[in-house]
């Protein structure tokens, strides 16, 4: 069987790049309206609920609940062929916003809505973090 | 209106998405009575051999000067989409004859050395600068399967999931495309035990309850009354439309439950003038049962929350009391590419003609569709009836 193709990594733009960053040092960071006080995720250039550019960067806690969740049985991507199965869910944090991720550390039952999670930095070795989740 | 047979195994020529244009296009005015000459308006979704200005492209193929050019991109809420597009511009007065084509037959495999424009990733666009390319491709959020995988899990955790009820969708849809000579599983009964004990792909969804991909192809003429009326086919009448979107990947959806169709369903009702009661049969966009399910909710058939128990309560078959997606659904008849939504509206008008052969609804005059494309992230509404 031949090897799975490397799988797609994020290339961060200089509105986006605070974030890696503080995923390279351990540390979950967001956007802050500073006209609505809304939490922006994922970061853009304009707030999403009043268009305000008045954004800046926030260092967050990272802790959340697992807003849905699933177990994929089959590969959603080759490159993901030695995931299976991938623990994909959706995390909730305590501000509100919502982000697409992975758990680890976790058995197939430990997968619940609700159920408490902490932030894992995966460094890559290319320089990129990924915030993925365990069970708290 | 014409519509390819769907096919599993696409064994016949292989010929290009502008070709397949022409034919379809053909094959709609014929059963409408109407000529080329007529047509003065067109709608397009993607097509293989151009990345852009495809109106112009398809206009020029096929030898015609329009007054509406239109290229909808909502994937699979993209038919409905077209209809209800075509019919706002006769009501505008820009036009009176519009074809609405979706071609989705396997087109020529190309020379190594040609440029392909379709990317892997399917839905998901992981282009630089992309949210999707940067939050969600890498962590393996690829593809619809887990998504609607993720809202079946949230809904079970605020409403409760019955297995049975969903299974029941399938099974049902399935008892219908019995009934359809042209659908793929025509002569494969299933029963709600068979969809429980079919594989998990993404937990909570068995591999029954997705869309089987094939191949096919349909086009719709959309005309004023008075074209409709001089037409070899008895009308059928778009009354009522909505559309609404929301976010692309569910997870920056503002309220995951409340689907895009409640809406375009609102509005398409207000429109009609017409209560949820006179519809005679719904034809509701099932790329997989989730999606029926809660398309009955948000459409406003059964209280928010309640779709489980009113799945398991009513006969979902062309016989029943809530006839649901009377052709099989994409589900059981096929789903042919961007062509798939199509199959609710090639049905609708079917049904309303009296067309349907063995799957007919006795007297069905008022019918709903609905379209979704990506993860419940764009849905349409359609209503039509008899005159």
């Amino acid at each position: 069987m031949a090897a799975p193709e490397s799988k797609p990594r994020p290339a961060p733009i200089p509105t986006t790049k605070p974030f890696w960053d503080g995923l390279n040092e351990d540390k979950v960071r967001l956007q802050h309206c500073g006209d609505c006080g809304t939490w922006v995720y994922y970061p853009r250039r304009r707030c999403p609920s009043c268009l305000s550019a008045a954004l800046d960067w926030r260092e967050v806690s990272g802790r959340g609940h697992i807003y849905s969740w699933t177990v994929g049985r089959q590969a959603t991507h080759p490159a993901f062929a030695d995931d299976v199965p991938q623990f994909l869910a959706v995390v909730e944090l305590e501000e509100g916003v919502r982000m697409t991720t992975t758990i680890v550390d976790a058995e197939e039952g430990d997968l619940e809505v609700g159920r408490a999670v902490e932030p894992v930095f995966e460094h890559g070795t290319d320089g990129m973090t990924l915030l993925q989740f365990r069970p708290s | 209106m014409v519509e390819y047979r769907p096919e599993r195994k696409y064994t016949g020529e292989r010929i290009f998405m502008l070709e397949q244009w022409a034919d379809l296009a053909a094959g709609a005015l014929a059963d409408a009575g109407l000529k080329a000459s007529d047509v003065n308006g067109l709608v397009c979704a993607n097509i293989r051999e151009s990345e852009q200005f495809v109106p112009s492209t398809v206009a020029e193929y096929l030898g015609w000067r329009v007054n509406f050019a239109e290229r909808v991109d909502l994937g699979g809420a993209t038919p409905v989409g077209m209809v209800w597009r075509a019919a706002a511009a006769i009501e505008l007065g820009l036009c009176d004859v519009v074809v609405c084509a979706a071609p989705s037959r396997p087109t020529p495999s190309l020379p190594p050395n040609q440029p392909r424009a379709w990317s892997p990733f399917g839905a998901s666009s992981n282009i630089m600068g992309s949210p999707q390319a940067e939050f969600d491709i890498p962590y393996g959020n690829i593809a619809q399967n887990c998504g609607y995988a993720m809202i079946a899990n949230r809904y079970a955790a605020e409403y409760g999931y019955d297995p049975r009820a969903t299974a029941k969708i399938a099974a049902d849809q399935r008892t219908n495309a019995c009934a359809n000579p042209d659908a793929v599983f025509f002569g494969q009964p299933i029963t709600i035990d068979d969809v429980l004990a079919s594989k998990m792909v993404a937990d909570p969804l068995h591999v029954l309850e997705i869309v089987m991909p094939c191949a096919g192809g349909a086009a719709v003429v959309v005309a004023s009354k008075e074209v409709a009326r001089r037409c070899r086919k008895r009308p059928v009448y778009v009354t009522g439309f909505g559309e609404h979107l929301m976010h692309k990947t569910p997870t920056y959806s503002p309220d995951l439950l409340h689907t895009p169709i409640g809406p375009a369903a609102e509005q398409a009702f207000g429109m009609a003038g017409i209560k949820r009661s006179d519809v005679d049969a719904v034809q509701l966009y099932d790329c997989y049962t989730i999606t029926v399910l809660m398309s009955i909710e948000d459409s406003g058939f059964c209280a928010k929350g309640e779709g489980m128990s009113f799945v398991a309560s009513h006969d979902l078959t062309y016989a029943g009391d809530f006839p649901v997606n009377t052709h099989g659904g994409q589900l059981g008849f096929g789903q042919p590419g961007l062509a798939g939504g199509f199959t609710q509206v090639t049905e609708a008008v079917r049904q309303v003609r009296g067309e349907a052969g063995d799957h007919q609804v006795p007297g069905c005059e008022v019918v709903y569709c609905s379209g979704t494309g990506g993860i419940m992230s764009e849905q349409t509404a359609l209503i039509v009836q008899g005159g």
